[in-house]
């Protein structure tokens, strides 16, 4: 027993029972990309609606509830997931371990996030219909005036965040408990830095978000009065627990893609990454600048001058980490040997439109100006060039850089490249315009809008009927590459790659690491 | 296979279990668990409480086979152990695993505070009026006064939801004594007192016990086990009793406004975990004395446990100043 | 990997403003400078945000894209070894930290500015409903105005069914009037879930919470006619309520004023007369499409609310019904109108829901009923 390991079993219950880190880390990766393609379809139905004035498609009522679980979807569904199933995948394979620390119990993290989005998405075919409350569900529209769907979505919400504590807490035990001797914290690779960090967040956070749906079901079925000023409460009670969990999470999404990046541009400017040590600290700047930010979502609640103040200057702070880490890729690059192959073309794509969202989101932390901004299409621009050029760009740069050395197989360069420069051009033509409408006074939100924007929305339709199909690209040329691509015989890959994960065979065995690699004493970074 | 996987000296084999069904039957025990509460709950509030029989079904259902599943892994976890699988490393991630969930439940715990911190700082002084957020709430709610505990809702200040200018989101009662300390002459007759020294004891009598242990005296061991997971249950009977108080003689409820909402949402989540607590020490009790688990060296379920039981106690703690004192 | 392939990736953004070249004209690409001194402020400091953001970000991609071109494998460049420079890497976490404290200045006094609602001349009441504003301008001497003010856009404009009018979503059926040159002070709050009120020319933009008041101000000194929208997410319709603010001279405002005030004795005059069943419809029906609709339904066959087509209430006891219109039900959307329009306006609606979709009970609900009813 535990003593002879052996391949995968055979058929379904392989991965139901599984307790194996790259099968867990597979079903992680499948799964969200489905979540993605509902998450994109829901999109669709919204940019479709919005392609012209008028109503067109669907009642402002479903409009909502397609915004809502959009915006639920894509974060819970598609982005969070992604970067656990590449934890699970990566970090044994980079730390040397042999698996995770808690490798049941990673299943079980695993396994309760389809039916709890199963239960998400069944609250569409429910009486009054699905949440359509925003996926910020401020009370009191998601508690007194809310469908009683709402009960389903606080439930899922609970399942899913204590998947992602698990989650968390099985990959702060894997970093801090199953490094291989030798693999001192200042020479993991960045990514597993960054995940570390994540994790640490995701424990700190999660817990505060089920607070906070919890108050919400009691408001809603025990007649507790957290968010109702009658009785003593304040909405903005509501607001400001979730954002406490809210803001956090934004760099829950974004903080993984950075290190992703970090793994991605070394290789392929075939030079080590700049200022390891400062990217280390300025993650952890940003961490802890996370908590003491949120409120810069709330400028317009009516809070005390004081308080505004406060969260706009910590706020604008922020600038400061992100750009360190800016300069560090850009310093990695300069003078390098520099290709440009499908993983590097989209850290490069991040590197540009990231930086472009960092910089909106520097005018929205302007609290006076948020004044204009605040909740029209300026912040949905925003957030979209962070959140999908940043992490969903950085996600797709991560399969394309290891798919090889999981599949074995090489993918097919001029079809990633073309699915490169279609969803750069398409994502571009989509969102940019958003900057223009939102600028000129559109609200977000609506199902209906105001003559003057129809052309821009148009363009922005456009655009994301162009990004959503590249993605068709990027799903044929993964299963290609798994059923039929050219076999790797480079353990390597990449001749610039670095870390343990490239000195396992390739494909990667299914047990690496039996026994722990001996580390290379010299200092990996500087 | 590959180059460098060569050996580094010396390091245990890291015990990686086989595939297991643990996880996915756990899964459907939860699921089921949580999709009955939500068919319970909405039929209670928004449908026909008629047809929360049925739903009652689905989720003892799921809850019974969640609780069965979870005593199996337990078990399991247990007998590798006995057999010697577990290498230090293994028990160490255990370590870290048993710290930050305890470290998650303490964030939980904290929104709870922050929303008690908030309404009684900041929302509380607005509604009344006062201050820079709230310079104009007077036309809201004309006549209400803030104080903690409250005398009144903003609702009934202005006499009922029929008087009042805007919103009508619900129905508020007030408690007419809150369950802070009032009355000096009868502090024996205060049970929140007597609940902090209960409770304050427990955590003495389970490091007894813990001490014990670490000297391979196992008769201690047990009586003082015992005597905690005694004084777990005193405590759950005194809360209950403050409870039925509180309901029955003071009408002091869930509805009646934010004090009750705070007061019951804190003390009870605390309630919850301290059953949790108890529960885990009295199987480290059975365990103990029917199959003579845990040595000197060798206890790691005992020791998580009284862990956690000591994070209940740090909580009460708070509890105790800021619900029941300040 | 050719340098037409760098080009390309430029293309996007660059196609994105050319395009808005083209369009052109009718489209706005920036944020209004707004007519206010504050909104002008606020436009100044974005706009100088908006350049410093995109100095640095020209500087930044410059020499990412000078590597890009000079440092390429396929050029035959060799990659140099150098991994870190103290003295850098301080120098790129002072300079930021400068700038921001540069643009830190100007935004605190800016955000003060705004903030400070001292010494205005009129208070207005804003009460945000689903969907619609209520206004209400407050007087010393309690003879206070209110109004509500609905979208007026038809929805046969909504519905693609006739072309669209100029100010689509954007017009109201009773504007909100405001004298120019005048410190007007706004007391917002909400009767149901937050929304918030938006007037970009005028740079207010403030959340209506339930159960509490935030404060904000403006000082037009131009006539003319603003607009914006609520820009909290409210509910099904939150796309569609609108803000339509009219700027006037001090003599405009005044008559408008007393206007409203002689209306508001004409409406109790007439709550003691009696009115006839199809009057009654007539007016209901109005009504009803325009406050309960929205909820119950363009047949009465219910939504958001419950269905009024063989309702028990419409079919039941009038003093039920005229309860469920007066004070609403609590704890649910139904909310209480007795307060929101003429007593006149509420025995029609009460009457065409006993009448409409199929309730053929034949009762007629008179203003005085209403009057009598909310005696108690
Ligand atoms: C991946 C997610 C992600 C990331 C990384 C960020 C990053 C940032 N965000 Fe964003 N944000 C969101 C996701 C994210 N955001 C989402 C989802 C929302 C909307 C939520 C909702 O309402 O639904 C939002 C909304 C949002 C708001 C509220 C807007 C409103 O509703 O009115 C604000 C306001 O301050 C803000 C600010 C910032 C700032 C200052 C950063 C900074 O971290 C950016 C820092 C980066 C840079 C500045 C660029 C690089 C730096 C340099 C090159 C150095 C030199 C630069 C200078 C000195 C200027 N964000
Ligand atoms: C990381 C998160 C994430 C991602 C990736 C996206 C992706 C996209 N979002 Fe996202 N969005 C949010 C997070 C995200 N969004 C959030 C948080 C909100 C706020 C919600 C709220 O207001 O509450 C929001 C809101 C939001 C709005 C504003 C809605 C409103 O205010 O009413 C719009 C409108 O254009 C929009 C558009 C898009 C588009 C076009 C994409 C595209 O990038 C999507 C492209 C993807 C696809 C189209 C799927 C791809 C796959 C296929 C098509 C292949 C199918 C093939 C087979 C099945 C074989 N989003
Ligand atoms: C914002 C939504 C909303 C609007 C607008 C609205 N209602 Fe309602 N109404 C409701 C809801 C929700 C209920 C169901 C309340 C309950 O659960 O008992 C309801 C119930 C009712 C009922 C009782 C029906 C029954 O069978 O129990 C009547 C009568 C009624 N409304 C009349 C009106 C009138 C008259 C108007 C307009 C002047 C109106 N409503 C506008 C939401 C609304
Ligand atoms: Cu009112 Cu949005
Ligand atoms: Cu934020």
């Amino acid at each position: 027993m535990g003593d002879h390991h052996h391949g995968p079993a055979k058929g379904l219950s392989r991965w139901l029972f599984t307790t194996n880190h790259k099968d867990i880390g597979t079903m992680y990766l499948w799964f969200s990309f489905a979540m993605f393609i509902l998450g994109g379809a829901f999109a669709m139905i919204i940019r479709a609606e919005l392609f012209q004035p008028g109503m067109q498609l669907v009642e402002p009522g479903f409009f909502n509830q397609m915004t809502t679980l959009h915006g639920l979807v894509m974060v819970f569904g598609a982005i969070m997931p992604s970067f656990v199933g590449l934890a699970n995948w990566m970090i044994p394979m980079m730390i040397g371990a042999p698996d995770m620390a808690l490798p049941r119990m990673n299943n079980w993290s695993f396994w309760i996030l389809p039916p709890g989005f199963l239960m998400l998405a069944s609250t569409l075919f429910m009486e009054g219909g699905a949440p359509a409350f925003g996926w910020t569900f401020y009370a009191p529209l998601s508690t007194t005036y809310a469908a009683p769907s709402v009960t389903f979505f606080i439930f899922a919400i609970h399942i899913l965040g204590v998947s992602s504590i698990m989650g968390s807490i099985n990959i702060i035990a894997t970093v801090m408990n199953m490094r291989a001797p030798g693999m001192t914290y200042m020479k993991m690779p960045l990514f597993v830095w960054t995940w570390l960090i994540t994790a640490f967040l995701l424990v700190a956070v999660m817990p505060v978000l089920a607070g906070a749906v919890t108050m919400m079901l009691m408001d809603i079925h025990f007649g507790t009065s957290f968010f109702s000023a009658a009785g003593g409460g304040d909405p903005v009670l509501f607001q400001h627990i979730f954002w406490f969990f809210g803001h956090p999470e934004v760099y829950i999404i974004i903080l993984p893609a950075f290190g992703v990046v970090s793994q991605i541009i070394p290789a392929f400017s075939r030079k080590p990454l700049f200022g390891y040590a400062s990217m280390v600290y300025a993650t952890a700047a940003i961490a802890f600048l996370s908590f003491i930010v949120w409120a810069h979502h709330m400028y317009t609640v009516g809070m005390p001058v004081a308080g505004e103040l406060f969260f706009m200057y910590a706020t604008m702070l922020i600038a400061v980490p992100t750009g360190v880490k800016v300069f560090n890729w850009i310093s990695t690059m300069w003078r390098g040997a520099l290709s440009f192959e499908t993983p590097m073309l989209f850290c490069i794509g991040f590197l540009v439109l990231f930086t472009i969202g960092g910089f909106t989101g520097l005018m929205l932390s302007i609290a006076p100006a948020d004044f204009q901004y605040h909740d029209t299409y300026f912040v949905v621009a925003h957030f979209h060039y962070v959140m999908v050029a940043g992490a969903v760009f950085s996600m797709t740069a991560a399969v394309y850089y290891w798919l090889p050395k999981w599949s074995g197989r090489m993918y097919n360069e001029n079809m990633g490249k073309i699915h490169f420069w279609v969803s750069f051009i398409g994502f571009n033509i989509t969102f940019f315009p958003q900057h223009f409408v939102g600028l000129a006074g559109m609200p977000r939100r609506i199902p209906d809008y105001a003559l003057q924007f129809a052309d821009f929305n148009m363009m922005s339709s456009i655009g994301a009927f162009i990004y959503g199909a590249s993605q068709i690209l990027f799903l044929y040329n993964v299963i290609a590459t798994i059923v039929s691509g050219k076999r790797v015989t480079d353990d390597r890959v990449w001749d610039g790659a670095e870390g343990l994960e490239w000195t396992v065979a390739t494909p990667a065995p299914y047990h690496t690491f039996e026994v722990p690699p001996a580390i290379d004493p010299t200092p990996a970074h500087g | 296979m590959a180059s460098t996987q060569t050996a580094a000296a010396g390091h245990e084999k890291y015990y990686v279990p086989e595939s297991s069904s643990l996880a996915v039957r756990a899964t459907i025990g939860l699921v089921m668990t949580v999709f009955g509460a939500g068919l319970l709950l909405n039929d209670m509030t928004f449908g026909d409480p008629e047809a929360s029989t049925n739903s009652k079904w689905v989720l003892y259902i799921g809850l019974a086979f969640f609780a069965f599943t979870l005593a199996s892994w337990f078990r399991i976890t247990i007998k590798e152990n006995l057999q010697g699988l577990n290498s230090a490393q293994l028990n160490h991630s255990y370590v870290l695993g048993m710290f930050w969930f305890i470290f998650s439940e303490v964030m939980f715990f904290a929104a709870f505070f922050g929303a008690l911190f908030y309404v009684r700082q900041l929302a509380g002084p607005w509604l009344a009026g006062e201050g820079e957020g709230g310079r104009m709430n007077g036309l809201l709610w004309p006549g209400f006064e803030f104080a903690w505990p409250p005398v009144t809702t903003p609702q009934e200040a202005v006499g009922g939801v029929d008087a009042q200018a805007i919103a009508n989101n619900g129905i508020f009662g007030t408690s007419e004594r809150s369950m802070a300390f009032a009355d000096a002459h009868h502090w024996y007759q205060w049970l929140p007192m007597w609940n902090t020294l209960v409770l304050l004891s427990s955590s003495f009598t389970v490091h007894v016990a813990h001490t014990a242990l670490l000297k391979d005296q196992r008769g201690k061991f047990n009586l003082w086990l015992g005597i905690t997971v005694g004084l777990g249950i005193f405590f759950l009977f005194l809360q209950a009793a403050e409870y039925y108080e509180a309901y029955a003689h003071f009408g002091l409820t869930l509805n009646s406004g934010i004090y009750g909402s705070t007061f019951f949402m804190l003390t009870g989540f605390h309630g919850f975990h301290v059953a949790m607590g108890m529960t885990m020490l009295l199987i480290q009790l059975i365990r103990s004395v029917k199959n003579k688990h845990f040595t000197a060296s060798d206890h790691f379920g005992f020791e998580a446990s009284s862990w956690y039981w000591h994070f209940v106690d740090v909580v009460w703690v708070f509890l105790f100043l800021f619900v029941y004192i300040l | 990997m050719s340098f037409g392939n760098i080009i390309r990736a430029l293309a996007g953004p660059v196609l994105a403003f050319a395009s808005a070249a083209v369009f052109g004209q009718g489209n706005q690409v920036n944020m209004a400078k707004g007519v206010t001194e504050v909104g002008a402020e606020i436009y100044d400091l974005h706009m100088l945000i908006l350049w410093i953001c995109v100095v640095i970000g020209v500087g930044v991609f410059s020499v990412m894209f000078y590597s890009i071109i000079y440092h390429r494998k396929s050029r035959g460049h060799e990659p140099a070894q150098f991994h870190e420079s103290t003295k850098v890497e301080i120098a790129w976490t002072v300079v930021p930290f400068l700038i921001l404290i540069g643009m830190a200045v100007p935004a605190t006094s800016t955000l003060l500015e705004a903030y400070n609602t001292d010494d205005a001349e009129i208070d207005i009441l804003v009460t945000g409903y689903q969907w619609k504003w209520k206004y209400e301008y407050l007087d010393e001497n309690g003879e206070n105005v209110s109004f509500f003010s609905n979208l007026s856009t038809p929805q046969s404009e909504i519905y693609n069914s006739q072309t669209k009018g100029e100010n689509y979503l954007l017009e109201v059926d009773e504007p909100v009037v405001i004298p120019v040159d005048t410190k007007v002070r706004f007391l917002l709050t909400a009767n149901d879930v937050i929304h918030s009120w938006w007037v970009p020319e005028i740079a207010v933009k403030k959340d209506a919470i339930p159960g509490f008041i935030n404060e904000a101000w403006t000082k037009v000194p131009e006539q003319g006619i603003y607009r914006g929208q609520c820009t909290e997410l409210c509910g099904a319709y939150h796309g569609f309520m609108p803000v339509e603010v009219h700027a006037v001279s001090r003599e405009e405002y005044d008559a408008w004023l007393a206007a409203k005030r002689a209306d508001k004795v004409a409406q109790a005059a007439a709550a003691s007369q009696a009115l006839s069943l199809d009057e009654l419809m007539a007016k209901g029906e109005a009504v009803y499409n325009a406050q309960c609709m929205a909820c119950h339904g363009m047949n009465g066959e219910g939504g958001v609310g419950k269905a009024i087509a063989g309702s028990p209430v419409a079919l039941g006891d009038i003093g039920r019904h005229l309860d469920v219109g007066i004070k609403g039900v609590a704890g649910t959307a139904m909310q209480a109108f007795g307060g929101q329009m003429s007593d006149v306006d509420m025995a029609a609606v009460i009457t065409y829901q006993r009448n409409a979709f199929g309730n053929n009970t034949g009762d007629i609900v008179q203003p005085s009923d209403v009057v009598n009813h909310k005696k108690g």
